[in-house]
């Protein structure tokens, strides 16, 4: 019981905007679908969904082969990025769409619908029209009238991008729960790391109309394939800076060295990139954190909690966060530390020599 | 983005093609038919070649009254643009003056063609008219069945009156779109009034402008009820325009070769002109933005 | 140039406003310092736009007084005013290039042709638009045209103040760091007064020096980022900003212990008697788990969003979240949570009060 692709690529004339991928998404897993921009997201969702047809592949559900087959006859409810509702209907007759297409009876209607109501917290805004909700509520109006059907694939396409950010954290926590309750399968499409590592599941991350890689999203996150997966399931993007490995020893950018231990310890002698995120550099020494890299600070931003530093090293741009609010001055050079147990080695060719030793112990 | 493909929706658009075949190809390709042959009556057909095309491109009374339309439709087009840019920046933006001016404004475009000739056939008549009378009054010689040029004063101040409205309306509609934001900007700027209008409001009615001079440009080249229920084409041939010769042609003299070739020329012509003018302002647009 | 003092200022949207509750904007008092950075940050109906708007000269205040420097502005219109304001939508003139759009506002002032030239070039090179000033305006990126605003925004040195209203709405994400920081290196050039409205907390505590936080039609906080996330003025503000908020508990407060749910929570400074509705506020930062110390709780939810973990805990009902390192290992044992005494801020009927002294200084 589950959605399958094999094979399935889609090219528009000369373009190919998905190219060959295989996927298998279990019954009742979340999927989530990780790229930036123009990645892929929404062509694969649409491909899923029916509303496209591959060029090349097939596509499997239940075992079934459903490749041609036309969205209206699949088992399929899909959440865009924009708040879509019927607007001269009220929240009520909304939810209740999908299930009188289906034909079903009064009674059963109304039972669904308030259920699925309670569940999304609309319950007192049934008798209102869409337009007279905040944006979060109706998103959730939009979210319970795909929920309400019953299909067996949800396909959620950056459901939360449009809302305040206090209002995305809120929605957010909620996802998980009413997937939990439905059963059904969730294909969840975002550009943001965090709000992957937040629903969990599964994650294929996208990059150019190809998954780098699909597996359980910690995994993803802390042994990624190759630096594009890691770039792309970094927010702010990954750090790089070269690094030698000659004997016991790792010689980083230019003269900060350290022992080759754990998972970096048996990589061969060569010339490699070194990959750490943002939040492993530190803006003061720490045991462990040995390696000191002189910087200039270009600029800081504050998110509330946290602080971005964006950093210039040599010709190499460096983002850290850091806990806390921390005002600096502009162009000031300052010193950053890392531990070198949450450096990632990457070969030339951009494929994973050695995960970062911190993530293979976890 | 990519749509669904599916070969169903032809069957949808069927009807519409049936009736455009009734209403519009099947009735022009009788024209054509008759403009390339010739008749003594008893439905029997000769095959007459370009021949009609030619008599027709030879015939000055067809070129005067090509002339004259293309001055008419010169002087409406120079007149009503201008006025109605002019109207639509007067009217109220919003409120119950916004709603009056709007229904004010839609009135002339509701009477039908014959109905707003023979309003001003009266309203200018010398024994009876308003205007006739009033101008006579004050002395003024006004006879638009027996001077030329009256008669072209009143025929353009008809549809000048008839007409305004649309371009107005368009106008105010394409100002209505521009947001708030633009003229607050223009203030803090310290823009003067006349760069408000030639750097935002004239860019941003573009669009609705360009359909507004089609729309005027086509109507007024095809213009035939209100002058001839008016002056009748007249004095002598001064306002025969181009629709009312076609219609002497066909009707009056039953020459029907000559008035099919006529139609289809006339038909060609103002397609042209209509393409000339969009392409002209489409690429204005294009060359702008490079 | 000028200190922007807003007196006794109020506005209604009203004819005749009763209460309280008809004001959009309540009564208040404050004054904007001359070359500051301020922020007015808050969520949609919050009067953020309407104070924006009286600064502006769009509204008359149905109350008060607005001066810039010493002159009253209350009834002068816009053009008066000498500000510059940047929209939330790109406002550039379609027709003209990206130079004459710089240069339109000193055109209009009729200002020397060199001048304008070399004004218009530095600008263009502020935005990082050298190389397109001699584009049509119609056809760039949204992106570039509000580039463009911000430019016209700044062109003129003589302003009083230049507003800015939620300007990256239209930019692309991974666009918007980029022009927020451009934005702050250039205050620091032009050094005008600058204000900034946005409900972006980013947006608003990277370009401020400092934010004013709204919330119903007050002014909730006026503060540094630091002391927006250290010492919240008012539980809006802990809740507001920072991911998740601030953690919030009922209490009584007896000198430097508060009492919650029958549990004693140690408080970094003594509190005279706090009247009202009493509750202690907590960021989820300076909140860990234990197995010895603190208040007894469930866990719910662990969240690994990758940097570190968020931690969902119920206590009687009410949600603690807890921020743990990436790395912190959750045994079943910790079933208690410690809060750091000194970072506990206590409020009455959503106000903080203030320390009656350090500890040990208390009576």
């Amino acid at each position: 019981m589950a959605l399958e692709l094999i094979g399935v690529e889609k090219r528009v004339g000369a373009q190919t905007h998905i190219a060959p991928t295989t996927l298998t998404l279990e019954k009742g897993t979340m999927n989530v679908l990780l790229g930036p921009t123009l990645a892929g997201k929404t062509s694969l969702m649409r491909l899923m969904a029916g509303l496209d047809v591959p060029t090349e592949g097939r596509i499997l559900w239940h075992g079934a082969d459903v490749t041609g087959m036309r969205v209206q006859d699949r088992q399929v409810a899909m959440v865009y990025q924009q708040f879509i509702n019927y607007p001269s209907i009220s929240v009520y007759d909304n939810i209740a769409s999908p299930l009188r297409l289906q034909r079903k009876s009064r009674a059963e209607i109304d039972r669904a619908v308030r259920e699925t109501a309670e569940m999304m917290k609309l319950t007192p805004m049934l008798a209102r029209k869409p337009l007279e909700l905040s944006g979060g509520q109706q998103q959730r109006c939009a979210l319970a009238r795909a929920l309400v059907k019953g299909a067996g694939l949800v396909l959620l396409d950056e459901p939360l991008a449009n809302l305040d950010y206090k209002l995305r954290e809120e929605l957010r926590a909620e996802i998980p729960k009413i997937f939990e309750a439905s059963g059904a399968i969730f294909v969840y499409a975002t550009t943001e790391p965090e709000e992957a590592l937040l629903l969990g599941g599964n994650t294929a991350t996208l990059w150019e109309g190809r998954v780098t890689q699909f597996g359980p999203t910690p995994q993803v996150y802390r042994q990624p394939r190759d630096a594009i997966t890691a770039r792309v399931f970094s927010d702010p993007p990954m750090n790089f800076l070269p690094v030698t490995k000659a004997g016991p020893r790792l010689m980083f950018g230019e003269g900060q060295t350290a022992p080759a231990t754990g998972s970096l310890a048996g990589i061969a002698d060569g010339r490699y990139l070194a990959g750490f995120r943002a939040n492993h550099v530190e803006i003061a020494p720490r045991p462990g954190a040995v390696l000191e890299f002189d910087c200039r600070l270009a600029v800081t931003e504050i998110t509330g909690s946290e602080t971005f530093v964006h950093l210039h090293h040599g010709t190499d741009r460096w983002v850290g966060l850091v806990h806390g609010v921390h005002q600096i001055e502009p162009d000031t050079r300052m010193p950053v530390w890392l531990d070198p147990a949450f450096v990632y080695v990457f070969g030339e060719n951009g494929a994973l020599v050695a995960p970062a030793p911190y993530a293979v112990a976890a | 983005m990519e749509k669904t493909v599916n070969h169903k929706a032809w069957f949808l658009v069927l009807p519409v093609l049936v009736l455009v075949a009734f209403s519009a190809v099947i009735p022009l390709m009788t024209v054509v038919n008759y403009s390339v042959q010739d008749t003594f009556g008893n439905n029997v057909f000769f095959w007459a070649g370009l021949e009609w095309f030619q008599q027709v491109l030879a015939s000055p009374r067809i070129h005067d009254a090509l002339m004259r339309q293309i001055l008419f439709s010169a002087i409406i087009l120079a007149i009503e643009v201008p006025l109605g840019i002019f109207v639509a920046l007067n009217m109220p933006k919003r409120g119950f003056w916004a709603s009056l001016c709007l229904v004010l404004m839609a009135l002339p475009l509701l009477i039908p063609w014959n109905v707003v000739g023979t309003i001003w056939q009266i309203f200018g008549r010398v024994d009876i008219g308003l205007l006739g009378h009033t101008l006579a009054k004050l002395g003024i010689s006004y006879n638009y069945t027996a001077n030329a040029f009256d008669a072209w004063v009143t025929v353009i101040v008809m549809d000048v009156w008839h007409w305004t409205s649309l371009v107005a309306l368009l106008a105010y509609a394409g100002l209505q779109s521009i947001p708030d934001a633009y003229y607050q900007a223009a203030k803090i700027d310290q823009a003067s009034r006349w760069k408000v209008f030639r750097y935002i409001e004239l860019p941003k009615m573009q669009g609705v402008l360009l359909i507004a001079i089609l729309l005027r440009f086509m109507d007024s080249f095809m213009i035939y009820t209100e002058p001839f229920v008016v002056t009748g084409g007249g004095p002598g041939n001064a306002t025969t325009f181009l629709s009312i010769d076609l219609v002497k042609m066909a009707i009056g003299q039953f020459d029907l070769g000559p008035a099919a070739a006529f139609s289809i020329m006339y038909f060609l012509v103002i397609l042209l002109i209509s393409w000339v003018f969009y392409t002209v302002m489409t690429n204005l647009d294009k060359r702008e933005g490079i | 140039m000028a200190r922007i003092t807003l007196s006794n200022l109020a506005h209604s949207y009203l004819p005749h406003p009763k209460g309280p509750e008809d004001f959009a904007l309540k009564q208040m008092d404050h004054v904007w310092e001359d070359g500051g950075a301020y922020a007015l940050l808050g969520s949609s109906g919050c009067g953020k736009t309407t104070l924006l708007n009286i600064i502006s000269g769009l509204l008359r205040p149905s109350q008060g007084r607005v001066l810039f420097g010493d002159r009253d502005v209350t009834d002068a219109p816009t053009a008066e005013r000498n500000i510059a304001q940047v929209f939330q939508f790109p406002v550039v003139y379609d027709t003209m290039s990206v130079r004459d759009n710089l240069a339109f506002p000193l055109r209009n002032r009729r200002m020397d042709a060199a001048y304008i030239r070399a004004r218009v070039e530095a600008i263009g090179r502020m935005i990082g638009m050298e190389a397109v000033l001699d584009r049509k305006a119609r056809g760039l990126t949204a992106d570039a045209k509000q580039k463009i605003s911000l430019g016209r925004g700044m062109v003129r040195e003589d302003v009083n103040a230049i507003l800015f209203d939620e300007p990256l709405t239209v930019i692309d994400p991974h666009m918007k760091w980029e022009l927020r920081t451009q934005l702050k290196t250039l205050h620091r050039e032009l050094s005008h007064t600058m204000i900034y409205v946005t409900h972006d907390q980013t947006e608003a505590l990277t370009f401020a020096d400092k934010v004013v936080v709204m919330y119903d039609g007050r002014v909730v906080q006026m503060g540094t980022p630091q002391e927006l996330f250290e010492t919240p003025a008012h539980t809006f503000v802990g809740y507001f900003i920072g991911s998740p908020g601030m953690n919030l508990l009922d209490a009584r407060i007896e000198g430097n212990v508060a009492h919650v749910e029958g549990c004693a929570v140690p408080l970094g400074a003594g509190y005279g008697p706090v009247g009202g509705r009493a509750q202690i506020g907590i960021r989820p930062e300076f909140a860990r788990l234990t197995s010895a110390e603190g208040l007894p709780v469930r866990l719910r939810r662990v969240e690994d969003v990758g940097r570190h973990k968020i931690v969902r805990a119920e206590f009687f009902g009410r949600e603690i979240n807890i921020i743990a390192e990436e790395g912190a290992g959750i045994g079943p044992d910790m079933t208690r949570v410690a809060f750091r005494p000194d970072k506990i801020n206590v409020y009455s009927d959503d106000w903080r009060v203030a320390p009656a002294g350090r500890l040990g200084e208390a009576a």
